[in-house]
């Protein structure tokens, strides 16, 4: 049943689980946007090891190289990593802002904040 | 890189995480050198290491640094994690194995970019040639991705000043 090749999925599994760990557990919003970083890294690490070819090199041609890894995971993930910075940006941008408007960026301090306007709008 | 996430979950310094996110994010890069994906790691350690740290200091220093302590510790989270990471890795036993050149991910175009890319687009990188020549359409959609985020924190942030002095002159 042991798998001695498939060390690498287990690798990118555990840094992957360690990132959802961060999101789903932890209250306050920078930390969720560093879990969610951790996560995606983990996913880049899992595409890039599938591409990697046993004796290959790095997908760039030259004289009496036979072996190379394979090109497009790189390509899929070099697009992916631009786009993983935009949407932190995004992320981040919305961060400051709900700390502007709540003054706390917990999500339990949030909640607490939201139910007390609810019940003044009521009453 | 363990150690690095088992600090990043622990921590309750803000700061302190969002460094340990940037080596992180450098220990990926390294990897992805010994992975063969040098342009990947030029990327990552650019752009995941380098860019998305100072964003997240930006953040920080208009936030708070010091995370509030949990009040509540849920064992369902944990739960949750442990039987996604049991059926993955149980997912993974039908993988092919590490650097197995017959595995159908090297099968499929792959080795007929690496052939051609050199006489069609005189670029040796083949990463290169397939960013900027086979697939240019989606990198501009890519660019296009970026400006709308770029725009999107524009209109997030943007107008704080006027804002802030509208509530000053109110009061």
């Amino acid at each position: 049943m042991i798998e001695p090749g498939l060390y690498n999925y287990w690798i990118v599994v555990f840094l992957m689980m360690a990132g959802l760990y961060v999101v789903v557990a932890r209250g306050n919003l920078i930390k969720k946007l560093v879990g969610l970083n951790v996560f995606q890294a983990s996913v880049f690490l899992l595409y890039i090891t599938m591409g990697k070819v046993e004796g290959g090199t790095a997908p760039i041609l030259a004289e009496g190289v036979t072996v190379y890894s394979n090109p497009l995971p790189h390509v899929l993930i070099l697009t992916a990593i631009v786009v993983g910075v935009a949407t932190t940006a995004l992320g981040l941008a919305l961060v400051v802002r709900i700390q502007e408007a709540y003054g706390s960026i917990e999500e339990d301090e949030l909640e607490e904040k939201d139910e007390r306007d609810e019940r003044k709008l009521r009453s | 890189m363990t150690a690095t996430i088992f600090m990043i979950v622990r921590l309750h310094n803000l700061f302190a995480v969002v460094m340990l996110g940037g080596i992180y994010s450098l220990l990926a890069a390294s990897m992805f050198v010994v992975l063969d994906a040098v342009d990947v790691a030029f990327t990552e350690a650019a752009v995941g290491a380098g860019i998305s740290l100072v964003l997240m200091l930006a953040a920080l220093s208009l936030t708070k640094t010091e995370e509030k302590v949990a009040s509540r510790h849920g064992i369902l989270p944990l739960l949750v994690v442990l039987v996604t990471g049991a059926a993955l890795i149980y997912g993974t036993l039908d993988m092919p194995h590490y650097g197995d050149p017959n595995a159908p991910i090297q099968q499929h175009v792959a080795p007929t970019y690496v052939a051609d890319a050199q006489a069609k687009t005189t670029v040796p990188n083949v990463v290169t040639a397939v960013l900027a020549s086979y697939r240019g359409y989606d990198t501009l959609g890519e660019v296009v991705v970026i400006f709308t985020a770029g725009v999107g924190v524009m209109l997030l942030l943007g107008d704080r000043r006027r804002r802030r002095r509208r509530a000053e002159g109110r009061e």
